[in-house]
């Protein structure tokens, strides 16, 4: 297990480096230099400028320049905001803790819909419930997740007033009532993500059941007078599951996406929030520290899959 | 953002019945009839794309035109979908960000699919460390952030491309291109799978045995085969771009405000939810019933074109 935890671990290494490539070249292509402005004030002089610039290596080959921007993010400098004013490492974990719970909760939330309805849509395919979940499922990937938040703010804050629109990391109630603001306020961005993903992982749950229930081990399993409750649960979902992990894992980036987007209608202080204010305040450190943060979740994702695709599939052996 | 639209994985075994030989356009219109949905999503999707063509000689009303003993009004028979905050007619403006949310969609497929299927054919043919290369470089690929990266590459390009090319024609280029370019893999994964069953079936070698050249038997007989999941995944892919241009525009960070696409228009009915809801209610359900429809028309189009499946 450790063996192939080890080597896992190895392969993700290149993908890391080819995303760093890649987010630095697509900086490096950039037109514009930080320099700019200081190279046309007139009231700086040239050599003054000119040492700037190498003393911050502007001029150096583009190979060097990565290896020394990369070194510097492997060993953890980060560079400094220019807009908050504090080292980009300290912003990004004050931010990742509200976003990944956020994450956490809207995937085991989609989860819980998907699988309970995917696989009782699978064993009796072209019911009514089939067919009633089937257009469901396709209306709920269909809502891009900013209109439903918007929807769910129109109906739950506006015209119903139950639940806040603005997600709050300093809320003023202690003990249970602040359990119970958190709670409140979590919903809905939890509630958003969680139905869109739920929605098009229902049909990837539907169809992989729906595969597998037809094998011949499937059969063999009633045939041995198993309950139809532990055929499904233990012969047929265990199995079905495999292709799911690898498309969840596929659909991880997307994810990302949708969670950039809560965050800035509920304007939960996450990091997504916090790249969407980066660019507008054009504060570079950030918004490459954060795109960088994102591609090593992914990645990060991406290797728990991998796990879990052992785990459930006894033909894959960890060596 | 959408993100990948899951492949409707419907499985049907049973073998199709004897019927009499048809051509096979033919054979996949009749399977499209049938899907009842796709049909009526084809209908919704050709009402609006006409209605946004048509749209100036439809509803003259300029999408400028700042009226501000109209603000924030209802659907009215002056205003049928009412007004915005500068007592903008809303209906102007949807009709023309519906040309641009559309234009984007299409225009970034095509690109999608064109860098697909060249990557696809070039690694389904070529084997050995050409294809292992450019296998990886998809898989590369598939596992980028791809909005935050999204966000990054406008952020960084916007302002140039701007000055070169204008700033409507600017960001037009610089968000196909770059939807467009991150949605290519799924369809080079696809084309190359097919090639890789296509090559070694009996009707290629047949060519190859006749003395095609390599050339002739790809482009004749290889691509033309593999063709039909690429147009569903393709079908789909305008719906993941319109989605994908709806939501930068959503941040703030997509079509400049002067461009009312549907996207800008929810961003911007964003702060006045409580007094003007429609405001926000006609782009939101505009994008929802065109993703709706192109997802259900690409489920029905891979009924009709997956000929494996017997109906």
């Amino acid at each position: 297990m450790a063996k192939y935890l080890v080597r896992r671990l190895l392969i993700a290494v290149p993908s890391l480096i080819g995303i760093s490539v890649i987010l630095f070249t697509i900086l490096a292509l950039a037109p514009g230099d930080p320099f700019e402005e200081l190279a046309n004030n007139p009231n700086v002089p040239p050599e003054v400028s000119a040492n700037l610039r190498a003393q911050f290596g502007i001029d150096d080959p583009v190979m060097v320049r990565y290896v020394r921007w990369a070194s510097s993010m492997a060993t953890g400098d980060w560079g400094f905001s220019f807009a908050s004013r504090i080292d980009v490492d300290q912003l990004i974990l004050q931010r990742l803790p509200v976003t990944l719970f956020i994450l956490g909760a809207s995937q085991v939330l989609a989860l819980l819909i998907a699988i309970p309805i995917g696989v009782y849509a699978a064993t009796r395919p072209y019911s009514i419930f089939d067919q009633i979940a089937n257009t469901l499922a396709f209306v709920g990937f269909s809502l891009p997740t900013f209109f439903t938040g918007i929807l769910f703010i129109l109906l739950f804050s506006i015209h119903l007033d139950w639940l806040p629109f603005v997600y709050r990391t300093d809320l003023a109630e202690t003990g249970w009532a602040w359990w119970w603001a958190q709670f409140k306020q979590s919903i809905m961005p939890i509630t958003v993500l969680g139905l869109f993903q739920g929605a098009s992982w229902t049909r990837f749950v539907r169809s992989a059941v729906l595969d597998v229930i037809r094998l011949d081990y499937v059969t063999t399993a009633r045939a041995k007078g198993l309950t139809e409750r532990s055929v499904i649960v233990k012969h047929a979902l265990r199995n079905a599951l495999i292709p799911v992990v690898t498309l969840v894992a596929l659909e991880m980036p997307g994810i990302f996406g949708g969670a950039i987007v809560t965050e800035q209608i509920f304007r939960v202080p996450g990091i997504g929030s916090l790249l969407v204010s980066a660019i507008l305040a054009n504060d570079t450190p950030v918004i490459m520290a954060v795109t960088f943060v994102f591609a090593c979740l992914v990645v990060f994702f991406n290797l728990i899959a991998d796990i879990l695709y052992g785990w459930l599939d006894p033909r894959i052996t960890y060596r | 953002m959408a993100g990948s639209i899951p492949a409707s994985l419907t499985v049907d075994g049973a073998g199709a019945p004897l019927r009499p030989q048809r051509s096979w356009s033919a054979e996949a219109w009749r399977r499209f009839r049938r899907h009842k949905l796709a049909l009526s999503g084809a209908f919704i999707l050709a009402v609006i794309v006409v209605a946004v063509l048509v749209a100036p000689w439809l509803w003259p009303v300029p999408i400028n035109e700042i009226d501000f003993s109209a603000r924030l009004q209802g659907p009215s028979l002056k205003h049928p979908l009412g007004t915005d905050d500068l007592g903008q007619d809303l209906l102007a403006r949807m009709l023309y960000g519906g040309r641009i949310s559309i234009a984007v969609g299409l225009t970034a497929m095509l690109i999608a699919i064109v860098f697909g299927v060249i990557i696809g054919a070039i690694a389904g043919t070529a084997r050995g460390s050409v294809d292992a290369a450019l296998m990886w470089l998809t898989d590369l690929f598939l596992s980028l952030p791809q909005l935050p990266l999204l966000l990054l590459i406008i952020y960084l390009f916007r302002d140039s491309l701007k000055a070169i090319v204008g700033p409507e024609a600017g960001v037009f280029i610089l968000i196909v291109i770059v939807i467009g370019g991150f949605r290519w893999m799924p369809v080079a994964r696809l084309v190359r799978a097919q090639f890789m069953s296509l090559r070694e079936k009996e009707f290629v070698e047949a060519a190859r045995a006749l003395g095609a050249s390599r050339v002739r038997v790809v482009l004749r007989h290889i691509l033309p085969n593999s063709l039909g999941p690429v147009i569903v995944a393709g079908t789909i892919d305008v719906a993941a771009a319109i989605i994908a241009e709806s939501t930068l525009s959503f941040l703030g960070l997509g079509f400049p405000p002067d461009i009312p696409t549907w996207g800008r228009i929810l961003f911007d009915a964003r702060d006045h939810l409580d007094v003007a809801p429609h405001w926000a209610l006609f782009p939101g359900m505009c994008i929802f019933l065109v993703v709706l429809s192109i997802n259900y028309l690409g489920d029905g189009l891979r009924d009709a074109l997956d000929p494996r499946k017997g109906m």
